[in-house]
C-alpha cells in the first residue's frame, strides 16, 4: 500500500528559521529519507515554494484564476500532480485541461522548490 | 530543535502581527513595544514547560495587552489620568476572543506598523533602522553591525526616528482604499531600501550585510501574503529574490566585484530564481505593469540565461525603454546603454550616454560604463582618463579594485601589445 504523507506547518515560522537551522532540519530528514530509499520504499518527495508563489484555479466554467494558495476549508485534498512546465501559463493550461475533464473543485498551482523523484516501484 | 531555537523563531515570526495589533490598542509605539517585550518575557517563562501555543501571535497580543493595561492602571494611580484616547479601547476584554478570530485587522495592523517606519519625514537611513528594529525585531547591536556604525550612534538614530514618528501622528483608523494603496507604495519602497542597503555592500562587508537582504525578502513575502493580488508587490518580491540569488557569485575571494557576464552561474541559487520567476509569471497575468515588475523582468532574463551569450539583450533593451518612460532617470538610461552596447555596439551606446554627462558628473557608474565603451572602441587614452575619474568617485574599495583591473589591462595593452591578446 502506498501512503502519501502531506506536510503542514506555519509558513511564517518555517520562514523565520535561520539558514543553519533549516539546513540542520533538512539533514535530519535526509537520514530518514535515505533509509526508506535504500529499502525501495520512498516515492517522490517535494519541498514546495512559499504560498505567495501559488495560483489557484477554480474549476468553474469558465475557469477562474486567483492569486494565492487554496484557502477553503470546505474542500479536502484528494490528489496531486507534478508536471514539468515552461512557465505559469503552461501550468495553468494543463490545469484547465484537467479541470475540463473533471469539473468542480479547485486546483492550487504551486512551483516546486526541490524534488527528489524517489525510487519506489509498484 | 533546542529549547530557545523554536521560541526565537516563533517570536520573530509573530512579531509584526503582535506589535502591529498592540500598536492599534495603545496608539503609542513605545507602549506597544514594551507590552510586546513583557509578553515575550512571559513566553520565555511558560512556553518551555507548556509547549508553544496554537497561535503564537494571538497569545502574545493578549498577554501583551493585559500587561499593557496593568501598566496603564499602575501609572494611573500615580499620575494624572492619561488622555482618554490612549485607553479608549482597553476595557473590552470580552471582545478579545472574537477579535482573535477576525483576521481583518491583521493586514492593516502590519501595514500600519511598516508604514510608520517609512514616514516621509524620516531620512532613508532612519526608515531602514526603524523597520529593522520595530518590525523585524533585530537588536540595536545587530543593526549597528549591519550598518557598520557604533551601537551608540544607531541607538541615537532610532531614538530620533521614533520621536519624529510620534510627532507625525499616523492615523489609527482603518485606512480607505486610496490611502491603503499609498501606504503600500511607501512600504514597498522602504523594503527595497533595506534590500539595497545589503545588496550595495562591498565584497568585504557583503557577508555582514547579507541579513539585510534576507530580512527585506522576508518582509516582502509578508507584504505579498497580505496583498496577494498586487502585481507590483509580486514584482518587488521577484526582484529581490532574483538579485539575491546571485549573492554567492558577485564577489571574488579578494572581495572585488565580479560582473554579471563573468559570474559562475552554477553558484546562483536555483530555488530563489524559481520563486522569482514564478512570481513574475503571476504578475504579468495582471497586465498592470510597474517599475518593480519591469526591473524583475530584466533580472529574470539574466536568470534564465544559462550562459552570458544566451542573454536576451534586445528584450532587456526594450524593458529598459519601458522603464525610462515610467521612471525617467539618467541612471535608467545608463543601464539601458549597456544593453544597447550588446545589441547595436559600443558607439551607439556611447552616443546614448553622452547627453547624461552633466547630470551624472559625480556618478561612479557613469564613468565605469563610459570607460568600458571607450575601451571597446579602442579609444584607450580617453578610456584611461575616464577610468581615473571613476576610481576617484568609487564608493567602495571593491568598485575601485574593479576599475583598476581595467586600467591594468589598458596598461598591459599599451606596453606589450603582442602578449595582450592572450589576456
Amino acid at each position: 500500500m502506498l501512503y502519501a504523507i502531506l506536510c503542514y506547518h506555519d509558513e511564517d515560522l518555517v520562514g523565520s528559521w535561520s539558514k543553519e537551522h533549516d539546513a540542520e532540519v533538512m539533514k535530519k530528514l535526509a537520514v530518514v529519507q535515505e533509509k526508506l530509499a535504500k529499502q525501495g520504499r520512498l516515492g517522490p518527495v517535494a519541498r514546495l515554494l512559499p504560498t505567495t508563489a501559488a495560483t489557484t484555479l477554480r474549476k468553474e466554467d469558465p475557469p477562474l484564476v486567483l492569486d494565492g494558495p487554496f484557502a477553503e476549508t470546505k474542500e479536502q485534498l484528494l490528489g496531486f500532480y507534478i508536471v514539468d512546465c515552461k512557465n505559469l501559463d503552461e501550468a495553468l493550461d494543463v490545469a484547465k485541461d484537467l479541470g475540463a475533464a473533471n469539473p468542480g473543485g479547485t486546483y492550487e498551482i504551486r512551483p516546486v522548490g526541490v524534488l527528489n523523484p524517489g525510487s519506489v516501484t509498484t | 530543535m533546542t529549547d530557545t531555537a523554536w521560541i526565537d523563531a516563533a517570536l520573530s515570526s509573530a512579531r509584526p502581527q503582535a506589535v502591529g495589533a498592540l500598536l492599534r490598542y495603545f496608539r503609542n509605539l513605545d507602549a506597544a513595544e514594551e507590552a510586546y517585550q513583557n509578553a515575550c518575557l512571559r513566553a520565555l517563562k511558560t512556553w518551555p514547560q507548556n509547549g508553544p501555543p496554537r497561535d503564537a501571535a494571538s497569545w502574545l497580543i493578549m498577554v501583551g495587552r493585559n500587561a499593557g493595561i496593568d501598566e496603564v492602571r499602575r501609572t494611573r494611580k500615580q499620575e494624572a489620568l492619561p488622555e482618554d484616547e490612549a485607553i479608549s479601547d482597553l476595557d473590552d476584554t470580552e471582545e478579545e476572543i472574537a477579535e482573535r478570530l477576525d483576521g481583518s485587522h491583521y493586514r492593516d495592523d502590519i501595514l500600519r506598523l511598516l508604514f510608520i517606519c517609512c514616514h516621509p519625514d524620516l531620512p532613508a537611513t532612519q526608515q531602514i533602522a526603524m523597520a529593522l528594529r520595530i518590525v523585524s525585531g533585530l537588536t540595536v547591536k545587530q543593526i549597528a553591525r549591519a550598518f557598520i556604525v557604533s551601537e551608540a550612534a544607531m541607538e541615537q538614530r532610532i531614538t530620533r526616528a521614533k520621536a519624529r514618528v510620534a510627532e507625525a501622528k499616523v492615523p489609527f483608523e482603518t485606512p480607505g482604499a486610496v490611502e491603503r494603496s499609498e501606504r503600500l507604495i511607501s512600504v514597498a519602497a522602504m523594503i527595497y531600501l533595506i534590500f539595497n542597503e545589503g545588496y550595495s555592500a562591498s565584497g568585504d562587508t557583503a557577508e555582514i550585510r547579507a541579513p539585510l537582504c534576507e530580512e527585506a525578502i522576508r518582509l516582502s513575502r509578508l507584504l505579498l501574503r497580505l496583498f496577494q493580488s498586487e502585481p507590483e508587490i509580486m514584482g518587488l518580491t521577484a526582484l529581490l529574490l532574483l538579485q539575491h540569488a546571485r549573492a554567492d557569485a558577485r564577489f571574488d575571494k579578494e572581495g572585488a566585484v565580479i560582473l554579471l557576464d563573468d559570474q559562475d552561474r552554477s553558484l546562483w541559487k536555483k530555488e530563489l530564481i524559481a520563486e522569482g520567476l514564478a512570481l513574475i509569471d503571476k504578475a504579468m497575468r495582471h497586465r498592470r505593469s510597474g517599475p518593480y515588475q519591469i526591473q524583475a523582468a530584466i533580472s529574470a532574463l539574466h536568470a534564465r540565461a544559462a550562459r552570458p551569450e544566451e542573454t536576451d539583450w534586445p528584450q532587456i533593451d526594450l524593458l529598459y525603454g519601458a522603464l525610462e518612460i515610467m521612471q525617467p532617470s539618467p541612471v535608467v538610461t545608463l543601464n539601458r546603454a549597456v544593453a544597447v552596447s550588446k545589441v547595436r555596439g559600443p558607439q551607439a551606446a556611447l552616443d546614448m550616454i553622452e547627453p547624461l554627462a552633466s547630470r551624472l558628473s559625480n556618478y561612479f557608474h557613469y564613468f565605469g560604463v563610459r570607460g568600458a565603451f571607450l575601451m571597446q572602441l579602442g579609444r584607450n587614452d580617453e578610456a584611461r582618463t575616464t577610468f581615473d575619474r571613476a576610481i576617484a568617485l568609487a564608493n567602495t574599495s571593491a568598485e575601485a579594485a574593479h576599475i583598476r583591473m581595467h586600467l591594468d589591462r589598458l596598461m598591459r595593452d599599451s606596453q606589450t601589445p603582442a602578449k595582450s591578446a592572450k589576456k
